[in-house]
């Protein structure tokens, strides 16, 4: 595999490829749409003696991250996928995983949570992690897709981070989607490299060097344990973009944590994450043709939450609508959420959400002329009237 | 110093990561009969529990492993870490140990 090549992939085999030459130790997965075709690959890939690895057949979610957890903390290198139902089956040791600090990457092949039960694209299912103290970014396409779960094996093992990340690529639009990706021309495969060496654990059970870990901790200690926690997620950070220099040095493809695009100018724009960014990119040339300034930010780091780079993208425009593939209900979409947090008493732009594409409710071009058209309506009544808006539902 | 003591002159920033404890067996220094509402005297009117025929059933159902063998059948309830349950009250069958309030 010494030269790259340019093949056409679904997503989910574009994930299985990255995977696969990242040599993990261990795999624990479990069949769930739209994800099953990756840990399916996987275990070709296994069975045919292409991948050496422990892949454990497990009954459950629950119990492919409870062998992630176990399999992490003898320093193993360690990868699954899940989506949906499945995320919510196993989340208890989603939460642990990353209390315990053991780098796990886990391919999330977005899909919304039941019920009505559904199998096509929404972000409810990551939203429901997004507080288990994983990092999560969001691929905009395939190629994304490929190269992120590379640089998730890096970031989640970085000693200084040493925290699972969770890889999000949108169900079928991506999944299912055959697109043109680029392998990586790796000469040394054993660490890609240099780019991710094997593994070296902040702490690991050793019988030599014994530890206790995943112990109760009371009141005197728990806040202490968890305030560490936070700070290892909130610098994890500069390690992310540190790896995506890196991988963008030696490969030539670099993602940001936020991307701007045509936001020099911007009067409106939208905030988007996952697949959606690219028909709204596709947006912002139509209406740009047609002479409007409107502009895009692309969110692909949403754990931990990059609130100057946020601060950055938007605050020259003039209002700016956050899109949201879910709701947290009795509220509004989480992405806004945090956006508005980080935007409050900085005196920048209008910032309103938009709750778009629930359940695989089609995202199109439309879709966003309709979202810039509302923006540019509150603009120039220089407020928000209403500041959650579902977009392309049926009314009456 | 316990593992407790030390761990609590630490902040934040310097615990371990994880929650881990960086040896192994400190549970032990972990003292659970301070938990106990209830202590479990013999009683005094039976001795038959200290006699050599003791029939082990308290000594194998203790859920916490506190009472100890000091003889091969001498028997002595460990108060670091008995919690006061009194399955071995329960269990007895000549009724040799009674529960008691702690003060």
């Amino acid at each position: 595999m010494a030269k790259a090549k340019t093949l056409g992939m679904m997503g989910d085999f574009a994930v299985a490829e990255a995977a696969k030459l990242c040599n993990p130790d261990v795999i624990a997965a479990y069949p769930i749409t739209p994800q099953t075709i990756i840990v399916e690959r996987l275990s070709e890939f296994v069975a045919d003696g292409e991948l050496e690895c422990e892949y454990i057949c497990v009954e459950s979610e629950h119990s492919a991250m409870s062998a992630c957890y176990g399999a992490s903390a003898t320093g193993a290198r360690v990868y699954t996928a899940t989506a949906s139902q499945g995320l919510a089956l196993m989340i208890e040791i989603v939460y642990i995983t990353a209390s315990a600090r053991f780098p796990v990457v886990m391919t999330i092949a977005n899909r919304a949570l039941s019920g009505p039960i559904n199998i096509h694209c929404d972000h409810s299912d990551a939203m429901l992690a997004r507080d288990s103290g994983w990092i999560q970014l969001f691929a905009e396409d395939c190629q994304e897709a490929y190269d992120s779960t590379i640089q998730a094996f890096r970031i989640a093992e970085d000693k200084r981070v040493s925290l699972p990340v969770m890889n999000c690529l949108d169900g079928f639009v991506l999944s299912h989607s055959i697109e043109p990706v680029t392998t990586l021309p790796i000469e040394d495969e054993e660490t890609l490299d240099g780019f991710l060496p094997i593994r070296d654990p902040l702490y690991k059970l050793d019988v030599d060097a014994p530890i206790a870990q995943g112990l109760l901790a009371l009141p005197e200690f728990y806040m202490e344990i968890k305030r560490g926690q936070q700070e290892a997620h909130l610098k994890s950070l500069s390690v992310i973009k540190e790896v995506i220099q890196d991988f963008g040095d030696r490969w030539g493809r670099y993602y940001p944590v936020v991307e701007p695009y045509q936001m020099d100018d911007a009067e409106v724009a939208v905030m988007t994450i996952g697949s959606s960014t690219g028909t709204g990119k596709a947006a912002v040339d139509e209406l740009r043709a047609e002479g409007k300034k409107v502009g895009l930010v692309k969110l692909r780091c949403y754990r931990p939450f990059p609130v100057k780079d946020i601060q950055a993208a938007l605050k020259k425009a003039g209002a700016v609508g956050v899109c949201d593939r879910a709701v947290s209900f009795g509220s509004t979409g989480p992405v806004y959420a945090d956006t508005a947090g980080a935007m409050v008493g900085r005196g920048g732009p209008l910032v309103k959400n938009f709750i778009i594409g629930l359940g695989g409710k089609d995202i199109t071009i439309d879709t966003f002329r309709t979202m810039y058209d509302n923006l540019y309506a509150d603009l120039a009544k220089g407020e928000i009237e209403e500041p959650v808006e579902w977009i392309g539902i049926r009314g009456e | 110093m316990t593992i407790q003591d030390e761990y609590r002159k630490k902040g934040w920033k310097n615990l371990p990561p994880g929650g881990i404890v960086d040896r192994p067996a400190t549970a032990l220094e972990y003292k659970t009969g301070t938990w106990r509402a209830f202590r479990p005297i013999r009683n005094k009117d039976k001795k038959i529990c200290q006699n050599p025929e003791a029939c082990l059933i308290c000594w194998a159902l203790c859920p916490d492993a506190a009472i100890k063998r000091v003889e091969p059948n001498e028997l002595e309830f460990d108060m670091d870490y008995c919690k006061g349950c009194g399955v071995c009250a329960l269990e007895c069958p000549l009724k040799a140990i009674e529960m008691e309030q702690e003060e």
